[in-house]
């Protein structure tokens, strides 16, 4: 290991705590060499962001090495006293966070960090100095640097903040870059310029990269060598074809083809089940059980059979904010003349950026948000017009919506239970309380939770499993139709499997029919019928969702899809094996 | 069907789990503080069992036993432990008889104050608009007042609606509105601030996709989930309170020496200061600085133990 | 590249934005000062009978109308507060009921009092408060730390007038150091009567700046450290860490100044809060300023002083939170600069 940059030996990072403590980080190995990008790649909670931190010797309290040395060059920087450690941060290893937006300090310009930075560094006198830092801003793609330089960060945008982030690492010419999660808070066309940008720099510098992620595509972009991580264990390393093509581990494997595959619709994500246990899901007897009555409404309101389930026309939405005592009010048209219909049993798929206008779409639907024009058939009713509020609720009823954050959608303060009956009890769809009681606990089943899951309250569950507790609250209206929001972009790609093989079953089961929201292409392959395309607040193209992919029209969409990750998942040989599994 | 094979944790048991129960029994000031809480809440609330010597009852009280120095002294009797004031009052049982004013008329306006500021705050940060900023603007401007001037020009106003004999019995209901109109701002700002917050949570987009109406939302949903910063609020304003009627019954407006209260006392004794009778201002005034200092040491601990980002 | 067009931001002209948002404080400002002044009229028109606090048992009823109507009471309500505005902005309060003087004389002799004993309050609990804030939250773990956190809570408390009772216990009883009441020996400058030039002055001061000084300084090393421990756990403090700049430039170019946003805020508050906690200090200390004519004020339902205290009270506040405005202007770009 003689021409390796950085290496980590055995490294233990602890978490002392009440409960024990955690170790988030066991007998870690890796190394870097120069001009090399090594990806460490792992699920939330499997310890990469401490081994950046470790390095630095930032750990956040009370977390400390518990064990195992860390070299630059063959020399031992781990255990340094800080004042020792402050000749290598920033000199000789530089680091990228991951939210541009709050990685720089509001009050100064950038040509003061810059400056700053560089004159901790480098022997420069001060115009020295900003010559230098107009020439890093150029070097990493800002336009008009010898302007921008005096600008604060507040007059950027996110992906060009991410620029100057990169540029202030690079102020000091550091051997080493520790990227945590660069592009994970930036949308998909910024993140392509940005992983460029990192890819250039590391070819044309020499200088060695670890790049942490949880998101295969990125690894599959840019890395050189892969570090799969579970749970504080490197379980396994090598070239990124050979861990991405055909991996040895079986976590490596399962996390692979949990993976959304871009290029080809699978009918279910194989191989996902070990990961997580899930619960059993108990099939129910759908004609007869009280879930089996979603059905009940089909026959009523002649017209609804023949036309679509959902057709909106010439949606719009404004977004006004200020105005009251001289505060200037501003206005945003968040939503632009939106039509789409949406057939009776398929899943529709809206695939924009974020700033888009795609969850304002569903918050209309749903009646969260009041439309400033257009209209909103349900099964040939416009719900703009009507203004009754119970006529209105039996038709919400038959709309739910599943949402982004598992942590922020379900009430902290409620038992799963309570949760679950609210809409039961409140749309008054049971006999008793103990029939309530029968239909939450087999709700809890059927999504895979179990039904002693009732009596616990919503922190008591993971991510998955509160997403769950989502999805089961929703079918408590026994709805028809079904809004997913982004329902898996905060969930780990194993888990992210799970969750859609259940909206699948569901599907199929209960014939729901479906909007699913996403930024994420290759889910929107895996899940839906037919897409829309949405571009600042208009929808650019409707079309079923292979031709969308195969031959895209609108330029946006060209474009989207032309940025969509190239990794293709597991070789022929451990898809076949998976499909059969 | 539903197999209730785990037990639903007790109260107690979820209590003693918890993490709020292990930074208790780990921090001894918490401790120190709350045992210092309950015995001076406990010497008011029984101050008739308690106290060796019925301060109020005429018939025991005698002039000539008045200015007596506390038992300890060498002019000390033995009877009147820490002493008498000027009208022959056992200092002790008018400290216990004085606490419970304090503490009632802290607890009250306090509970005045939070009802209001919650109302306020949840109807503000839920409804959000002009609505909103109008509540905001007369809070900001209230909030630029400080309590205590407040207080004393509702008091004033009251000295002025009422005749002079009425206004000394109902002083205490007087003070309880001028301290809880006072008060009402922080909560009404720390609710309204939190109702921003929860309001944009998906659990309320919930709620509203299932056709919930906003009442049953705002209390049912977001009330419970806003009242944790409510509560640290609530315990340093009880200190402050009981401060502030102090510091109104010091300068005279406050309650009347019939029926004293700790700030009364202070105000009473200070006029024997110079005198050398330092014993009938400093006693309560002891007292009430430990009421007050428990009262804060319980918030701070509260407010690191809710919060555990603040160490 | 792709889409949007290229956003060059602009730095507006300094002088034209701050004209604005000043110019936009002001008319705030004006709107509260007519809101207290309505509250101040309310409370001069409504509690009590007017008439009857400036007339004698033995008025007729015939006079007590001529009085009324001489006054413009029988006027509509707008009238009678427009008139009220008018004469308050010219420093026309009418007379102190219970001292039969102008108020406006009143306060002009008491003003510089309450003005000499808060200022030097507020700078000796800023010029305390501020750096022991910093320190408590830099070094959260030293035994100084704990100590001024100690102090603090200690501080908080205290009722102010148990403060001054102790120190004139201590200073004044016991030890006879320092007068126990009174401003001392002072100067005529003018109308402004100052007791910083003399030496029995500045030795009246001592105790009841004190006084009014601890409780403020407390709250204030308190919310600086909040404040301070807010910013430090930020990503721009972790970021500047990771790039090796040296505690001394993070602590403070970096930390301070982004915690000196909030802070000036809060300062702003509290040095108006001196000017009414004033009041407990001069009951205290018997000092001849204000406070001390607004609280017999109220124990006797003086309205009229009461109300010229108010409007001055709230005159005060309203001076204060322009400069705050501005020097947050100042501080922050992101209120100066557009994107």
């Amino acid at each position: 290991m003689t021409k390796a940059l950085l290496d980590i030996r055995d490294l233990i990072v602890e978490f002392p705590s009440r409960h024990g403590g955690v170790v988030a980080a066991r007998q870690v190995n890796l190394s870097v060499a120069a001009g090399e990008i090594l990806g460490v790649v792992g699920e939330s909670g499997a310890g990469k962001s401490t081994i950046g931190n470790a390095v630095m010797n930032l750990l956040e309290r009370p977390g400390r090495i518990g064990g195992g040395e860390i070299y630059l060059k063959g020399e031992k920087i781990s255990n340094l006293p800080d004042h020792e450690m402050r000749k290598i941060r920033g000199k000789r290893i530089g680091m990228i966070f991951q939210d541009p937006l709050t990685s720089l300090n509001p009050l100064e310009t950038v040509a003061d960090q810059l400056i700053g930075t560089i004159r901790t560094h480098l022997d420069l006198s001060a115009d020295e100095a900003r010559a230098r830092a107009i020439s890093l801003l150029d070097q990493v793609g800002i336009p008009d640097p010898a302007v921008r330089v005096d600008h604060y960060p507040h007059q950027f945008s996110g992906g060009m903040r991410q620029r100057v982030v990169i540029a202030l690492a690079l102020c000091a010419e550091p051997e080493v870059i520790l990227a945590d999660e660069p592009t994970t808070a930036l949308d998909v066309s910024i993140q392509a310029q940005i992983l460029e940008l990192l890819k250039d720099l590391v070819r044309q510098r020499g200088v060695g990269m670890i790049l942490i992620t949880h998101d295969m595509g990125v690894i599959a972009e840019v890395a050189d060598r892969v570090a799969v991580m579970y749970r504080g264990e490197v379980v396994e390393t090598g070239p990124t074809a050979k861990i991405l093509g055909d991996p040895d581990h079986a976590y490596t494997r399962s996390l692979i083809s949990a993976v959304p595959r871009p290029d080809i619709r699978l009918h279910r994500f194989p191989m996902v089940e070990s990961i997580e246990r899930a619960g059993e899901r108990r099939e129910l007897d759908l004609s007869t059980h009280w879930l089996g009555k979603a059905r009940d409404f089909d026959t009523r309101g002649g017209g609804g059979a023949t036309g679509p389930l959902l057709a909106v026309k010439d949606l719009e939405m404004v977004f006004r904010s200020g105005g009251f005592l001289g505060s200037k009010a501003s206005s945003l048209r968040a939503v632009d003349r939106v039509s789409f219909d949406i057939r009776d049993g398929e899943c529709f798929g809206i695939v924009g950026e974020s700033g888009s206008g795609k969850s304002t779409i569903a918050r209309l639907v749903t009646g969260i948000y009041k439309a400033a024009g257009g209209s909103i058939s349900f099964n040939g009713t416009d719900l703009t017009k009507l203004k009754n509020r119970k006529e209105l609720n039996k038709h919400r009823r038959q709309m739910q919506m599943i949402f982004q954050d598992p942590f922020s959608s379900v009430n902290a303060r409620m038992k799963v239970r309570d949760i679950i009956a609210e809409p039961i009890r409140f749309h008054k769809l049971s006999g008793s309380e103990s029939e309530t009681r029968r239909i939450v606990d087999d709700l809890l089943d059927h999504v895979g939770l179990g039904a002693r899951a009732a009596v616990k309250y919503p922190h008591e569950f993971s991510g998955g499993q509160r997403q769950r507790i989502s999805i089961a609250r929703a079918l408590a209206t026994r709805p028809r139709f079904l809004i997913c929001d982004e329902p898996t972009s905060a969930l780990d790609v194993s888990i992210q499997a799970q969750i859609l093989n259940l909206l699948k079953d569901l599907q199929e089961e209960l014939g729901l029919t479906m909007m699913f929201i996403s930024h994420d292409l290759p889910v929107i392959r895996q899940m839906c019928d037919r897409v829309g395309v949405m571009s600042k607040g208009r929808m650019v193209e409707i079309a079923e969702t292979e031709n969308l992919f195969v031959a895209p029209k609108d330029d946006y969409s060209k474009h989207l899809i032309s940025l969509m990750p190239s990794y293709s998942g597991l070789s022929e040989r451990e898809v076949g094996q998976a499909e059969a599994s | 069907m539903s197999d209730m094979t785990e037990q639903q944790p007790s109260f107690l048991t979820r209590l003693r789990d918890s993490d709020l129960w292990w930074s208790f029994i780990h921090s001894p000031g918490a401790i120190i503080a709350s045992v210092l809480t309950v015995m001076i809440v406990a010497g008011a609330l029984f101050a008739g069992l308690v106290a060796p010597h019925d301060p109020f009852d005429l018939a025991t009280v005698d002039l000539f036993d008045a200015l007596l120095p506390p038992a300890w002294e060498a002019e000390g009797n033995s009877s009147y432990l820490l002493g008498t004031d000027d009208q022959g009052r056992d200092v002790f049982s008018t400290i216990l008889y004085g606490s419970r004013i304090s503490l009632i008329v802290g607890f009250a306006s306090v509970a005045l104050a939070a009802v209001i500021g919650i109302t306020v705050g949840l109807i503000a940060g839920y409804s959000g608009g002009i609505l909103d900023s109008f509540l905001m603007r007369v809070a900001d401007i209230q909030l630029s007042f400080p309590a205590i001037l407040i207080a004393l020009l509702i008091d004033g106003v009251a000295r002025g609606i009422l005749p002079r004999e009425a206004h000394d019995e109902v002083a205490v209901y007087v003070l309880v509105v001028a301290i809880g109109l006072s008060f009402w701002v922080q909560y009404a700002r720390t609710v309204r601030s939190s109702v921003m917050v929860e309001r944009n949570k998906e659990y309320v987009q919930a709620g509203q996709v299932i056709g919930l109406p906003n009442w049953i939302i705002l209390i049912r949903h977001i009330l419970p989930n806003v009242l944790g910063p409510v509560l640290v609020i609530a315990t340093i304003q009880l200190a402050l309170a009981i401060i502030t009627e102090a510091t109104l019954s010091f300068l005279g407006v406050g309650v009347p020496p019939t029926s004293p209260s700790l700030g009364t006392l202070i105000r009473i004794g200070n006029d024997y200061l110079f005198s050398g009778e330092w014993w009938i201002t400093i006693f309560p005034g002891v007292a009430l600085v430990v009421l007050v200092l428990s009262v804060n040491i319980l918030g701070d601990w509260l407010r690191d133990a809710l919060n555990p980002k603040l160490r | 590249m792709i889409g949007g067009p290229r956003r060059v931001a602009q730095e507006v002209p300094r002088g034209a934005e701050m004209f604005k948002f000043v110019s936009m404080r002001l008319f705030q400002s004006i709107i509260v000062m007519l809101v207290v002044g309505l509250i101040a009229f309310g409370l001069f028109r409504f509690v009590g009978d007017p008439v009857n606090n400036m007339v004698g048992q033995d008025t007729t009823l015939e006079e007590r109308e001529a009085l009324t109507e001489s006054l413009g009471l029988n006027d509509p309500f707008i009238v009678q507060y427009g008139r009220f505005v008018g004469k308050a902005v010219q420093g026309d309060f009418g007379m102190s009921y219970r001292l039969r003087q102008p108020v406006s004389d009143l306060i002009a002799e008491r003003f510089p009092a309450t003005l000499e004993l808060s200022l030097v309050s507020a700078f000796m609990a800023l010029l305390l408060g501020v750096p022991m804030g910093i320190y408590t939250a830099l070094k959260p773990k030293s035994l100084f730390s704990r100590g001024f956190m100690t102090l603090s809570l200690m501080g908080v408390s205290l009722p102010t007038f148990l403060i001054g009772i102790l120190l004139i216990l201590f200073f004044g009883v016991t030890l006879r150091w320092l007068p126990t009441f009174g401003r001392g020996e002072v100067i005529q400058l003018g109308w402004w009567s100052s007791g910083f030039f003399t030496a029995s002055g500045l030795k009246s001061l001592i105790m009841p700046a004190i006084t009014l000084a601890i409780f403020q300084m407390t709250l204030i090393v308190r919310l600086v450290r909040a404040e301070m421990l807010e910013v430090l756990r930020t990503d721009y403090i972790k970021f500047a860490h990771a790039r090796g700049l040296s505690p001394r430039l993070i602590n403070f170019s970096i930390a301070l100044r982004n915690t000196l946003v909030p802070v000036i805020t809060i300062i702003g508050l509290q040095v108006g809060s001196i000017i009414a906690f004033a009041i407990i200090t001069e009951s205290v200390f018997q000092w001849p300023g204000m406070g001390l004519l607004f609280i017999q004020a109220v124990s006797e339902v003086d309205i009229p002083v009461m109300a010229a205290y108010l409007l001055l009270i709230a005159f005060v506040f309203v001076v204060i939170n322009l400069i705050v405005d501005i020097l947050y202007f100042v501080v922050d770009p992101r209120l100066r600069v557009q994107s």
